[in-house]
């Protein structure tokens, strides 16, 4: 009955697919030109965040000409409102993969990510929380989205263990500051990256059952 | 939900025109100083509900009505009810603003003089209370003896709306009110019933989604005479629990 609608939110569904499977793709490929010292790939990253922004764009857009022309209600608000709020995360996840490419164009920290090898875990941690929070979204599979929201304790965890062992290898001058600091930013968006997962989670939750981080918010 | 008075509560209403079995075992209390919507698709039976409040069915030959409607606790189909008083108490106002043939200052002075008021300076009173009250006063002080015919639809149905509550009813029944108007007119009457609710209790039934959404405290959704859900309207509209109502709400019924 309500064609035009339905195929709106088709579209607008669609789209953040797409842009999920973009944030997937810069996260993992940031890690892979990272861990080779693939400057290629890094660039490519970096070059490619354009197009995240640009579904970013596109999708606020979709969104705000559905609250002007459909006024949606009950599950279509919150499907609109979630995807609104969850955007701006993916967004930020694609430009925080860009920010580790560009370290990687200009530093090599293969090195030390073969001495701290938790680095190594932690970037697969937080890719495979990424790729989860996608498909939470693309399946509104709530038992998912909490999973992946549990998970970033661990990515906290490794975040601090892997802190302090870069201090250390700087007190005992096992590597260099450069490349320590270098390091520990690349971790520090690894940790940022693990917690704009768990706020797209949260949306999904809050599309699915009407509850924002446990509370009822409308 | 639980902490709110209850102005009028009906329990297993049934009502049979006929053979057709046109409310089926509603169960729901309407709360004081609330505004409650009724929505649902025509011939769901919620106008059907409206006019049982204050007996307006009872001119329907026909019309069977079961189950029980307590107006402050008190059963409105009780026997020696005086339905004069009840709808005296239970004011309404109809789709099509409906002023009688007479001059604004008459038709809004109609009830109070039926009442028995009959000084002068008492009723103009009234009826500049009634007509600020329904915010059309500024609009129409300096005709207030020419025709109410002569106004605007908007303009009849807020007059409309100072004749209902010039009797000073404790609940104001509204079947549509806006849609044969404008939406200047339309936004005056739901600005209106924000105002008025502090006074009155309101319960209105609507085409309009967008007006329930808008205007209401509770909504109720009808479908083929039965009430279906019942609740908040902030609930209704966000997270409603059954799918009939989710379907219908969001434009995905039939």
């Amino acid at each position: 009955m309500r064609n035009t609608f339905e195929h709106k939110l088709g579209k607008l569904n669609n789209d953040l697919i797409r842009m999920g499977g973009m944030i997937e793709e810069a996260i993992a490929s940031a890690i892979t030109a990272l861990r080779d010292n693939n400057n290629e790939l890094a660039q490519s990253v970096v070059d490619n965040d354009i197009r995240v922004d640009d579904a970013e764009k596109s999708i606020e857009s979709q969104c705000l000409s559905i609250i002007l022309r459909e006024q949606p209600v009950a599950r279509d608000l919150r499907k609109v409102s979630a995807a609104l709020k969850m955007v701006t995360d993916m967004e930020r996840i694609a430009d925080n993969a860009a920010d580790i490419a560009e370290i990687s164009l200009i530093a090599d920290v293969s090195a030390i990510m073969h001495i701290v090898k938790e680095i190594q875990v932690m970037s697969e941690k937080v890719i495979h929380m990424v790729s989860g929070a996608v498909d939470a979204f693309v399946r509104t599979d709530i038992t998912l989205a909490k999973t992946i929201i549990e998970d970033d304790d661990e990515v906290d965890e490794l975040f601090i263990s892997i802190r302090n062992k870069i201090v250390d290898l700087i007190k005992s001058e096992s590597c260099s500051g450069e490349v320590a600091v270098d390091a520990l930013m690349i971790v520090k968006y690894l940790e940022r990256i693990a917690d704009h997962a768990v706020n797209v989670c949260e949306w999904v939750e809050f599309f699915e059952t009407g509850e924002y981080k446990n509370t009822q918010i409308i | 939900m639980e902490n709110e008075n209850v102005k009028i509560s009906t329990k297993n209403v049934n009502l049979y025109y006929g053979e057709n079995h046109a409310l089926k075992d509603i169960n729901l209390d309407i709360k004081t100083n609330r505004i409650t919507a009724f929505i649902g698709p025509s011939g769901c039976g919620k106008s059907t509900y409206l006019k049982s409040l204050n007996r307006m069915n009872d001119l329907v030959p026909g019309c069977r009505i079961t189950g029980s409607f307590l107006l402050d606790g008190e059963d409105i189909y009780a026997d020696g009810v005086d339905t004069n008083v009840l709808r005296r108490r239970i004011g309404m106002v109809f789709q099509k603003p409906n002023p009688f043939p007479m001059s604004i200052y008459d038709n809004v002075a109609y009830g109070p003089r039926v009442h028995g008021i009959k000084s002068k300076a008492k009723l103009d009173r009234i009826v500049e209370e009634s007509l600020i009250g329904a915010a059309v006063f500024d609009e129409v002080k300096d005709r207030l003896h020419k025709s109410a015919l002569s106004l605007s639809g908007g303009q009849q149905q807020r007059v409309c709306i100072a004749r209902a509550i010039a009797v000073q009813p404790e609940v104001i029944l509204m079947d549509e009110p806006t849609s044969a108007l404008d939406p200047v007119s339309t936004l005056k009457i739901e600005e209106l019933m924000n105002t008025i609710k502090d006074k009155y209790t309101v319960a209105i039934v609507t085409h309009n989604m967008q007006q329930a959404a808008r205007i209401s405290d509770y909504t109720a959704f009808f479908l083929v005479g039965e009430m279906v859900e019942y609740g908040k309207t902030d609930d209704i509209f966000s997270r409603p629990k059954d799918k009939r109502t989710e379907d219908y709400i969001t434009g995905r019924f039939g």
